[in-house]
């Protein structure tokens, strides 16, 4: 409590001003630190992912493992060709995605476009629900019910093909079906969200020159939430690709072509479903899948993060 | 007649993508009801006391989840324990520290990015890392550590949300009467903003209870009862979305879908909560 006075330091009236600086300098600096967890858990994660995936790449070699049709990690003279694996992936987030996003879309706009607050008080809750299921049990049910539907389309479809190996409805289709379900309310809550952020002069514009309420809604107010929507879609994209246990036992679990009803593996199956007892090269190998999804997946939060900017970008304007 | 104004033009097309919009929200719906309702319909049935309050015993052939839902407990409490006060640290020195630039832009690209990783990657790392390198095995701290990873994006978001929702008033009000910035912060600024910061809480206890692929080679898959409160972190335990997905392997439906029944029941329960939070938020603000 000096009266004497010093011109850079600021007088307070409670406490002395050391000990007050010591504690705010400490407070700013923990703050820092906990602000770079995020930062150093996403270089850890990427650091381990290579350090643990990318030594079989070599060993197999880079080619063979990636370009590889021939998944027989436990044989005599292993092989361990993912081209399959990865192909699945591939194709079945497409089609989730093709199958998802119409639907979800479409409710987005309900909720946004179309109905009265009473209905989308039904609606809205249902979807952040939908949201929090886990997956197991989107699993358990896709099993118990998506599985043997799929089975009677299956025994109608190939009643007179000898050759077609059955897979019980334990295929890509009833994969897909459980993807396209559990992307629905991340495709929708980001759509919704896009869609009332358009503002209401295009509405009232639009319906003022003539254009019907369903003309409006898809020629203006969809296309001005674009890039909420795209957004939505990608992230959709990404929950697809990294989903593992609700499709881990409904997608019937062995490598082969990604043809609707084959049965099917995908990045994220084969790791679940080979962790437990794999060792050696081929525990490395699937840590090798492990970095080829960590890959796919840091593309998508590159072009996330493009969208966002270009969008911010033009809100700024 | 048909180009009058006065004629209202028919729009066939308009009818079937109005049709569309309500059978897709109302397939929406339905597949809740569906889900909720069929995981009724057969976990109602196998749940009894003894399903919630022994261990399943391979000696006796029964089946009970108790150790899972300590296991589960044990796993949430230590991950909000870690996480909760760096995911608001985080969000604090986001919203009222920093000054934009590129490291913000960096803080917030990870923890985006950090939201997006898929929870079999997490369970990867926290296999490798906590597991391996920093010794920890099968353990349930290696897999609360992992789980702290992937809901630290939740807590930091929602709380940076609800420190957006704070006045700006209050700050230059706090700070015009001499407090210091970091008193400021722990007297007016998180006590404003706690309803947003507990919203945040329960939604990653939704996240953790619901969380499999990150925990099945971290956490392991025992379900053992603890012999030891203390020591009970450090050995492998499987929560009850591991025994679900235990039971399936096995083939024991009826076991799954008992576990599947609890678990419904308690992200009902979160739902709820998080709904009355918010509500309360509102009235706080209206008031």
């Amino acid at each position: 409590m000096s009266l004497h006075r010093n011109a850079d330091q600021p007088v307070s009236i409670i406490g002395s001003h050391k000990t007050k600086s010591a504690i705010e300098i400490t407070a700013n600096i923990i703050f820092i630190v906990c602000a770079f967890v995020a930062i150093v858990a996403v270089l850890a994660i990427t650091i381990y992912m290579i350090y643990s995936g990318a030594p079989a790449l070599f060993k197999v070699g880079i080619l063979d493992i990636l370009f590889g049709t021939t998944w027989a990690p436990t044989a005599e003279d292993p092989s361990f060709g993912i081209l399959y694996i990865i192909l699945t992936s591939i194709i079945g987030t497409t089609l989730a995605i093709l199958i998802g996003v119409p639907i979800a879309l479409m409710t987005a706009i309900f909720l946004s476009e179309v109905a009265n607050s009473k209905l989308a008080n039904i609606v809205r809750p249902a979807v952040e629900l939908l949201a929090g299921i886990p997956s197991v049990i989107y699993g358990l049910l896709g099993v118990l019910m998506i599985n043997p539907a799929i089975y009677k389309l299956e025994q109608a479809i190939f009643k007179d093909a000898p050759n077609h190996q059955f897979t019980g409805g334990a295929n890509l289709l009833s994969a897909v079906l459980v993807l396209a379900i559990m992307i629905l309310p991340t495709v929708i809550n980001i759509s919704e969200t896009s869609l009332r952020a358009v503002p209401q002069q295009y509405r009232s514009s639009s319906l003022a020159l003539g254009a019907s309420k369903i003309q409006t809604i898809f020629k203006v107010t969809v296309p001005a939430a674009r890039s909420g929507i795209i957004t939505g879609i990608v992230l959709g994209i990404g929950r697809a690709l990294g989903e593992a246990m609700a499709i881990v036992f409904v997608c019937g679990n062995s490598v082969n072509l990604p043809y609707p009803f084959n049965s099917v593996r995908t990045l994220t199956t084969a790791i679940v479903s080979e962790m437990g007892y794999a060792g050696g090269l081929h525990r490395e190998v699937l840590f090798t899948i492990g970095l080829v999804l960590f890959a796919f997946i840091m593309i998508i939060n590159i072009v996330l993060s493009t969208i966002l900017k270009k969008g911010g970008a033009k809100h700024d304007k | 007649m048909t180009n009058s104004i006065y004629v209202k033009k028919k729009r066939p097309g308009d009818m079937v993508l109005l049709v569309l919009i309500y059978a897709c929200a109302f397939l929406a719906v339905l597949l809740l009801v569906g889900i909720i309702g069929y995981v009724i319909y057969r976990g109602l049935p196998v749940i009894n006391w003894n399903f919630i309050s022994t261990a399943q015993s391979a000696l006796e052939g029964t089946f009970g989840i108790l150790p899972n839902i300590i296991n589960t407990l044990y796993i949430i409490v230590i991950t909000l324990l870690i996480a909760t006060p760096i995911g608001i640290g985080s969000a604090i020195y986001l919203n009222e520290y920093s000054k934009g630039g590129r490291l913000v832009r960096m803080i917030e690209f990870t923890t985006e990015t950090l939201s997006g990783i898929p929870s079999i990657i997490f369970g990867l790392f926290g296999m490798v890392f906590f597991g391996n390198f920093l010794k920890l095995g099968y353990s349930i701290l290696c897999g609360a550590l992992t789980l702290t990873i992937m809901i630290l994006p939740i807590i930091t978001r929602t709380t940076q949300e609800a420190l957006k929702t704070v006045p700006e008033s209050y700050r230059s009000g706090a700070l015009g009467i001499g407090a210091t910035k970091w008193y400021m912060i722990r007297t007016i600024i998180l006590p404003s903003a706690m309803p947003g910061i507990v919203t945040g809480v329960i939604l990653s206890i939704g996240r953790i209870v619901g969380e499999s692929a990150a925990l099945l080679f971290t956490a392991g898959s025992a379900y053992l009862m603890p012999t030891n409160w203390l020591t009970h972190p450090m050995s492998s335990g499987g929560t009850l979305t591991i025994q679900m997905y235990l039971s399936m392997t096995k083939a024991q439906y009826d076991n799954a879908f008992g576990i599947a029944f609890v678990l419904i029941v308690i992200v009902l329960a979160i739902n709820l909560l998080t709904k009355v939070l918010s509500r309360r938020l509102d009235v706080n603000k209206r008031d």
